[in-house]
């Protein structure tokens, strides 16, 4: 019998604020153990939850970049279970009314384009961490991450393979971090995911009994556990080697097995009911039109625009379109100097130039795309030379730079125009070194060369390079 | 007979805090093992307010654990009681004269009736008037702060300086519906006939104040309120849930009593919450999980939130017609240790009077032994109409 795969998957994202979901504590990642804390997110008694705002405007921004409805009232609900690294010993989330349902994600596989419905998406907080001490064998918290915002996005079973599962799980990321929800780090935890699975024959309108894999954090590991899944189920069901339950099971990467956790008997009765201390969060028309506005084009609308009326070769579209930070920045940049070529070689080239010396990704560009342009006209005007253009950019990465062409006058980068002025540099270095005047009059261009970094030098690169070339060798001719 | 913790210093302006009230300067406890000792590191809004206002917190009282029970007969450091009558601590500090007024937060009616039973003055003030920060939530969608004194004018004294809109907590009302601003006179009371249950002496004090009423030209008429007999069931059902809810963070993980006996995590939760939590608290514990099952939600919860709904909607007309309802607060006049010894629902048989209006949030003034119930921000009414009895 021929079986088919039904998937569905939940995705965490932690969304990006600066802190946490009902108090003011630090949501950054990387602290010291137990920095980001305070009586809320410890769970000391007394301490009442108030909703931070940007969770709500980023969870919608999430479920308009996945073509979802927006709840309009929205409320959050109590989860309990007893687990060290939850200090209340509930959850707060969303239970009862979700802020965004009946979505879409569209991919593209191998076997073309398909469409994953989006079952809800809803806002929580996040649990603090269990580290264990090897040494002193005992385990202890870290609240840090206790209270963090995450969304969860539902999809339906509408997934039946591994390379659909990737491809959907890619598509959320970009889209998320395009509209700067999440910076969907796998390897940090911002992105994880849990992966029901369940098979059936196929044209079968009934579903199998389904398992579920919790918090798996890379593509590969779930290719992996979602194949060996699916050989399982389908062993289980063809020769009987095992009976299928429904259950949680464990993802072990290294030996690329999954283990039974517990099973759905055993499985904890969470109690929700909805928390009396948070009051349903209205939105209304002001702050659903505030964040629909602030929304970006698509990748894919950007790529499109990128390599038609702005002309950019495919391989510079791909690179810009990789980041949102890239695209801000360039298209700033290109609505004051006008060049699209120019400004995608400054920051395909320069901008990520400095990025990989101080090992910032390109999501981490904040320069002041405005800045750039000015930076770009400067130089294209033969105001500014190359090389004192990349040390002015370089100066915009350590803090922002208004006005450009007031800073280069501070600062010496302006290019001169007083001839005068290089023939006084160039006369005194054709004095200086009658060598290289004689063996550049002897046939040797690279005598030129040596001349003209010297001179070059003396002018602190504030030449038009073309001017300096045409009174060096007119002096030299002279002589 | 004990009492209350007492700070040394006092002043001319001393306020009793009851143990639900976090405090900086002395231990928490909520009446209970398990929060023994416990220190907390910021105080309720209700202090920071009253010491703006120039009170000073003379001490704290003991209550009943997490404040469900009667009159306090719950609490692990003992009960307040005078030759095995039961007293309520934060009443009887100021009935002692060693505190003007009590601030303490009401959760199942212990304040009004420590407060009918000693003949003070009480207010519970419309929920959300007064910031629940840093008060041991137990039940958090009634329970409110309040106010027990020996006469109007302090209640609305104290009251004062505490109302007000707080950024800290999320059910906060707008500064303006915190204000207790002027009121008319009340022209027609109605008296809740399904709460006239209770013994004769309790009654006579319903007919006293009804008799006052008349006296000062108010048209005083009784209505059947059957409606309101449904609010006990439903707000324990509510209150239970909520507890059981807000007291799984004492787990002996963080803070508050850990058990010496277990060898793993689940030994180190059931054997502390075992040996710290009593009687009363396990059973609320156990019931109000018990509601919130998946089984038992939408039939036992869900349906106690409608009745709720119910119960607000029937008083809404009431308050339509009527500027107050005057009820019992309790079936009677004293209650021993040994009675709630024998039989330990007393305070869920008693709640009768006190669960029409913590379910709803609704404001009360006990005074005279009995209690004026006004629509929601009728404060100033209630005071007022207190006022001339």
């Amino acid at each position: 019998m021929k079986y088919e795969t039904v998937i569905g998957l939940e995705v965490h994202v932690e969304l990006a604020t600066k802190s946490k979901i009902f108090c003011s504590c630090s949501a950054e990642f990387g602290a010291e153990q137990n920095d980001h804390v305070c009586p809320a997110c410890s769970g000391m008694p007394g301490m009442l939850p108030i909703v931070n705002k940007r969770v709500v405007d980023l969870g919608m921004t999430a479920g308009m970049m996945l073509n979802c409805d927006i709840n309009r009232v929205t409320t959050f609900d109590k989860k309990s279970y007893y687990y060290p690294d939850l200090p209340n010993a509930y959850q707060t989330t969303q239970w009862f009314s979700p802020i965004c349902v009946n979505g879409r994600v569209d991919i593209e596989t191998s076997k073309g384009p398909k469409s994953i419905r989006i079952k809800q998406i809803h806002m929580e907080e996040d649990a603090g961490k269990l580290v264990h001490d090897d040494w002193s064998d005992t385990t202890l918290v870290d609240f840090n991450r206790t209270s963090v915002p995450l969304i969860e996005i539902v999809s339906q079973p509408d997934i039946s393979s591994a390379e659909e599962a990737i491809a959907y799980l890619e598509r959320l990321r970009d889209l998320l971090r395009f509209a700067k929800v999440s910076d969907c780090r796998w390897e940090q935890g911002s992105m994880r995911c849990d992966v029901n699975l369940s098979i059936r024959p196929e044209g079968s309108d009934v579903l199998g009994v389904r398992t579920e894999m919790k918090n798996m954090n890379s593509l590969s590991a779930i290719t992996r556990a979602i194949k060996y899944e699916v050989a399982r189920h389908t062993r289980a069901l063809e020769k009987g080697t095992e009976e299928l339950v429904q259950e949680t099971r464990r993802w072990d990467d290294n030996e690329g097995k999954s283990y039974a956790m517990r099973t759905k008997e055993t499985a904890g009765d969470y109690r929700y009911f909805p928390d009396p201390n948070i009051m349903p969060v209205v939105i209304d028309d002001e702050w659903f039109s505030r964040i629909e506005k602030t929304l970006p084009e698509l990748p894919e609308v950007k790529r499109e625009k990128y390599t038609g009326e702005m002309g950019l070769s495919e391989y510079d579209a791909d690179q810009l379109v990789s980041s949102r930070a890239l695209c801000d920045v360039f298209e700033d940049a290109v609505s004051v100097c006008g060049s699209a070529k120019e400004a995608a070689n400054w920051i395909i080239t320069d901008c990520m130039q400095v990025l990989n010396k101080k090992k910032m990704t390109a999501d981490m560009l904040d320069i002041n795309g405005t800045s750039l342009g000015q930076l770009i006209k400067l130089v294209s005007e033969d105001k500014v030379s190359r090389g004192n253009a990349k040390r002015i950019l370089a100066a915009m990465f350590e803090g922002e730079i208004a006005d450009v062409e007031a800073y280069a006058k501070e600062y010496g980068f302006i290019v001169s125009n007083d001839t005068s002025a290089i023939e006084n540099i160039v006369k005194e270095a054709i004095a200086a070194d009658p060598k290289s005047v004689a063996d550049f009059k002897a046939g040797k261009e690279k005598a030129l060369m040596a001349l003209f970094g010297k001179c070059m030098k003396q002018l602190k690169g504030n030449a038009n390079p073309q001017v300096l070339r045409e009174i060096l060798i007119a002096e030299i001719n002279k002589i | 007979m004990k009492v209350y913790i007492t700070k040394s210093e006092a002043t001319g302006k001393n306020i009793v805090v009851d143990d639900m009230i976090l405090t900086t300067d002395m231990p928490t406890t909520a009446g209970s093992k398990m929060l023994d000792g416990y220190m907390s590191l910021f105080e309720a809004q209700a202090v920071t307010a009253l010491k703006e206002n120039g009170y000073t917190i003379c001490g704290k009282a003991n209550t009943g654990e997490f404040n469900l029970d009667l009159l306090g007969e719950t609490s692990h450091f003992g009960p307040c009681e005078e030759n095995g009558v039961l007293k309520g601590a934060a009443a009887q500090t100021v009935k002692m004269g060693d505190a003007m007024a009590a601030v303490t937060l009401e959760v199942n009616g212990s304040s009004a009736r420590a407060a009918a039973l000693a003949g003070l003055v009480m207010m519970k003030p419309t929920y959300g008037t007064v910031s629940r920060f840093g008060t041991i939530p137990a039940a958090c969608s009634g329970e409110t702060v309040c106010v027990t004194a020996a006469d109007v004018d302090t209640v609305k004294e104290v009251l004062t300086a505490l109302k007000g809109h707080d950024d800290k907590d999320g059910t906060s009302l707008p500064q303006e519906k915190c204000v207790l601003g002027q009121a008319m006179p009340a022209k027609k009371v109605a008296v809740a006939k399904s709460l006239l249950t209770a013994d004769a002496d309790t009654l006579a004090k319903v007919e006293a104040v009804k008799a006052k009423l008349i006296a000062n030209g108010v048209e005083v008429v009784e209505i059947e309120a059957e409606q309101l007999l449904l609010a006990k069931s439903a707000w324990n059902i509510l209150m239970s849930a909520e507890l059981c809810n807000n007291v799984s963070k004492y787990d002996g993980v963080k803070y508050g009593y850990r058990t010496p006996n277990y060898t793993n995590i689940d030994e180190l939760y059931t054997n502390s919450r075992t040996e710290a939590f009593g009687y009363l608290t396990k059973s609320t514990v156990l019931f109000g999980s018990e509601t919130l099952s998946e089984a038992n939600y939408f039939k036992v919860y869900d349906k106690a939130q409608r009745i709720r709904r119910v119960i607000s909607e029937y008083l809404t007309a009431v308050f339509a017609e009527y500027d107050a309802i005057l009820a019992p607060v309790c079936s009677k006049t004293e209650y021993t240790v040994e009675e709630t010894a024998a039989n330990k629902y007393m305070a869920y048989e008693e709640s009768t009077y006190t669960a029409p209006s913590m379910i709803t949030g609704i404001p009360v003034v006990v005074t005279g032994g009995v209690q004026l119930m006004g629509a929601p921000l009728s404060d100033a009414a209630l005071l007022a109409m207190a006022e001339t009895l």
